[in-house]
């Protein structure tokens, strides 16, 4: 991963060169240097300094991760250096302050390097001038259709328009119109008329997708973004343009007109779609996933996240998800729907639930050691993961997890489809290499010494572990949230959460420990399987641990020697790396 | 507190005077116009810029000029308005608009008739009529859809047409609208 290894921090960063700058007044101490998009490090910019003195300068083409291009040109500000005299020596004031040039004209801050002594200007009249003639251009063909523009609510032009805009249009010649509705890919709406040409999708679709799909053609006020002819703009990172228009101009298809962004709520997330483990934002209302957007994270993720990852949510949602808890003894109850549609938990639930946990630590507290065996899944959380060993350690479980391959690419897709498996290596429940037990567990199955099995989260028919064989079982405990071969065997069934729908923590391929939180309510009975993993350990184990996931986590860096030294509230928004 | 009773004076204790007063007034009422309406045989004249029911309303080319924007649904105090949106494929019969709602309810027992889904609308499609009095037999009844709501507004006769007007701008530089 060329992109996220050069933002990586260093183990031994040399001593940083610092320059102090005067923002509106104020004097701030930046470095020298900075690193850009790709992670060399150039000369700090105005905008850099004005950041780092939280003083916000309105943008649109200039993005952090991105090469700059300063075409927008509405980060203009004004500036000040040093006066030198004839001498080429510093010139100073009565009061022994350094004298200070203005400089004649302003510059943008996106691209202008600061100097020693250098003082920006950012509040002034005629800066303020400036980002109202800038907008009152960039506004002069734009259609002005906000009540139909999925990005109203989060859109530049909209907020600066607020500040700097003016109530009437001095323009009253007829508008240039463009393309609108162009279908520019599988995933992607374009809107000509709304584009501001800041380039950054392009940019981006070039320096970090590396598909130079995008492009400006025609001149003057007829510029317009387009793919190149005869292509379609289909690469797996694609949304991620849409993420960093500052406009409503590329939409996403799978979000068009589905929701307006005031109503949604945000929860920050993990994506599970692979072993990457790229931080997201999930956006829901009303218990529904509307979209997911990637959360920087300069170690993991930068600011981007792969399309198949972002739009694989809509399985959460599915009407035949799991959500009645299923024991040998009872009928099949009878299913109660909310007015959404959704399943409802029945009244009793929490005393079915008890009951259910009861009987199966009872029937586990009995087997007798090498009878049972734990098949997790590296799609679990590290705590669920760590309360299932602890389960297999008491009753002497042989346990693994199955792997789950696909095909990675060079950006950000890893191979290992598991969000967890370095979590389920560490904590020591997955066969090493992971997957090599299952086939032992295949073979005990037939001979007769494994009676009881427990599956989290997998479906052990597609491997190796057949339908058959769970037929010969005593005893098949299942937990998982949609159906499938194996839960349609179970003998008991425990519903559990999708990620979106419990916190937890996953540790990535890299060994990044990151927690994710809770966004949408479970379906019917189901429950967080850290829960009733809990609950069923201090059935068995008769230890009582960590009531919430926060004591779980910190009763699990204490016994875990990989996550040593981590508590839940220290783990933050970015993570932490485990001991490997 | 307590309040002092006064004495009446003997003017006051004849009785007759305060009869005779009273009857003055009836009789004068009797000989004037009269106010009582013999409602609901009989309607009383809405006043100008009475805030009734909302409905929504079609343009003349017969659109539904809302384009689910969702700011009422938003800005409404009570939610008392809930809105579909059409999802990616937008509406197929709205033209350049590209956008109308799938499905738009107002549960009329939760509306306060306040007035600010009218304001905040951006295309002037919903506005406060004249209907106060809403009658139904069940809840249920009183949740008004789409259709009935727009057949109850009826036409609005605008007079900026601002989508028809970018139709035809686009359509004068060779685009299609």
């Amino acid at each position: 991963m060329p992109m996220l290894q050069k933002t990586e921090p260093k183990a031994a960063p040399p001593p940083v060169e610092k320059i102090k700058v005067k923002v509106n007044g104020c004097e701030v101490e930046v470095p020298k240097l900075t690193p850009d998009w790709q992670g060399k490090l150039v000369p700090t910019t105005m905008i850099q300094a004005c950041a780092a003195a939280k003083v916000d300068v309105p943008h649109y083409c200039y993005h952090p991760k991105l090469p700059v291009a300063g075409n927008c040109r509405m980060c203009l500000v004004e500036y000040g250096t040093q006066a030198l005299g004839p001498d080429r020596k510093p010139v100073f004031n009565p009061d022994g302050t350094p004298k200070i040039a203005k400089a004649p004209r302003p510059a943008i801050a996106c691209a202008t390097p600061i100097a020693p002594g250098m003082e920006i200007y950012t509040d002034t009249p005629a800066v303020k001038q400036m980002r109202q003639g800038v907008l009152e251009f960039l506004l002069i063909n734009h259609p002005l259709d906000c009540p139909i523009c999925d990005q109203a609510g989060e859109c530049k032009l909209q907020e600066y328009s607020v500040d700097y805009g003016q109530s009437a249009s001095r323009f009253v010649e007829p508008k240039v119109h463009k393309p609108k509705r162009v279908d520019l890919g599988p995933r992607i709406v374009l809107d000509d008329e709304r584009c501001i040409l800041c380039t950054r999708c392009i940019r981006f679709t070039r320096e970090i997708a590396n598909d130079d799909a995008l492009g400006i053609v025609n001149r003057g006020s007829y510029n317009t973004l387009t793919a190149y002819p005869g292509k379609t703009f289909d690469n797996n990172y694609t949304l991620n343009t849409v993420d960093i228009c500052p406009v409503g101009a590329l939409t996403s298809k799978d979000f068009r007109f589905q929701m307006r962004v005031w109503f949604l709520k945000e929860t920050k997330s993990i994506c599970a779609s692979c072993a990457t483990g790229c931080n997201i934002i999930i956006s829901s209302r009303e218990e529904k996933i509307y979209r997911y957007e990637p959360r920087e994270n300069p170690g993991v993720n930068s600011c981007w996240m792969c399309d198949y990852g972002r739009l694989n949510y809509k399985w959460i949602a599915r009407e035949d998800r799991l959500a009645q808890l299923r024991s040998p003894k009872d009928q099949v109850g009878v299913r109660q729907t909310g007015p959404d549609g959704r399943e409802r938990p029945p009244a009793n639930s929490q005393a079915k639930w008890g009951a259910v946990l009861k009987e199966i630590s009872g029937i586990l507290e009995r087997a007798e050691s090498g009878s049972v065996a734990i098949i997790a899944s590296a799609r679990q959380t590290n705590e669920e993961l760590y309360l299932l060993h602890k389960v297999a350690q008491r009753v002497g479980a042989i346990t693994d997890s199955a792997p789950r391959l696909g095909e990675g690419d060079s950006l950000l897709l890893n191979a290992d489809r598991n969000p967890n498996s370095a979590g389920a290596r560490l904590i020591g429940i997955a066969g090493e290499p992971m997957g090599s037990n299952l086939a032992r567990i295949a073979a005990r199955i037939r001979d007769g010494r494994i009676k009881t099995v427990v599956v989290f989260g997998e479906d052990v028919t597609r491997h190796g572990i057949g339908a058959d064989l769970l037929g010969r079982l005593d005893l098949l405990i299942v937990s998982d949230i949609l159906p499938n071969e194996t839960t349609r065997l179970a003998h008991y069934l425990l519903p559990g959460c999708a990620y979106p729908e419990k916190r937890g923590t996953f540790t990535n391929a890299k060994g990044q420990v990151q927690k994710f939180m809770k966004a949408v309510e479970p379906p019917g009975e189901a429950r967080p399987e850290w829960e009733l993993l809990h609950e069923l350990l201090f059935d068995v184990a008769g230890q009582d641990g960590a009531r919430s996931i926060e004591g779980l986590f910190n009763q699990m860096t204490a016994e875990v020697p990989a996550f040593k030294g981590m508590t839940w509230a220290a783990l933050g928004d970015l993570g932490a790396r485990a001991n490997t | 507190m307590i309040v002092k009773r006064n004495k009446l004076n003997l003017w006051e204790r004849l009785y007759l005077p305060a009869i005779i007063g009273g009857f003055k007034v009836t009789v004068r009422h009797f000989f004037k116009k009269k106010v009582t309406m013999q409602y609901p045989e009989e309607k009383w004249v809405v006043p100008e810029g009475y805030r009734g029911a909302p409905y929504l309303v079609k343009d003349q080319e017969g659109r539904t000029k809302c384009v689910s924007c969702q700011l009422c649904e938003f800005v409404c105090p009570p939610k008392a308005i809930r809105i579909i949106p059409p999802g990616p494929s937008g509406a197929p019969d709205a033209g350049n608009v590209e956008k109308a709602p799938h499905e738009f309810e107002i549960n009329m027992l939760r509306c306060i008739f306040c007035g600010f889904c009218q304001e905040v609308c951006p295309e002037e499609a919903i506005f406060l009529m004249k209907d106060y009095s809403l009658t139904g037999t069940r809840r249920e009844e009183l949740i008004y859809d789409k259709e009935k709501l727009l057949a109850l507004g009826g036409v609005h006769q605008d007079r900026i047409r601002k989508w028809k007007k970018k139709a035809d701008e686009a359509q004068a530089q060779g685009l299609a609208p």
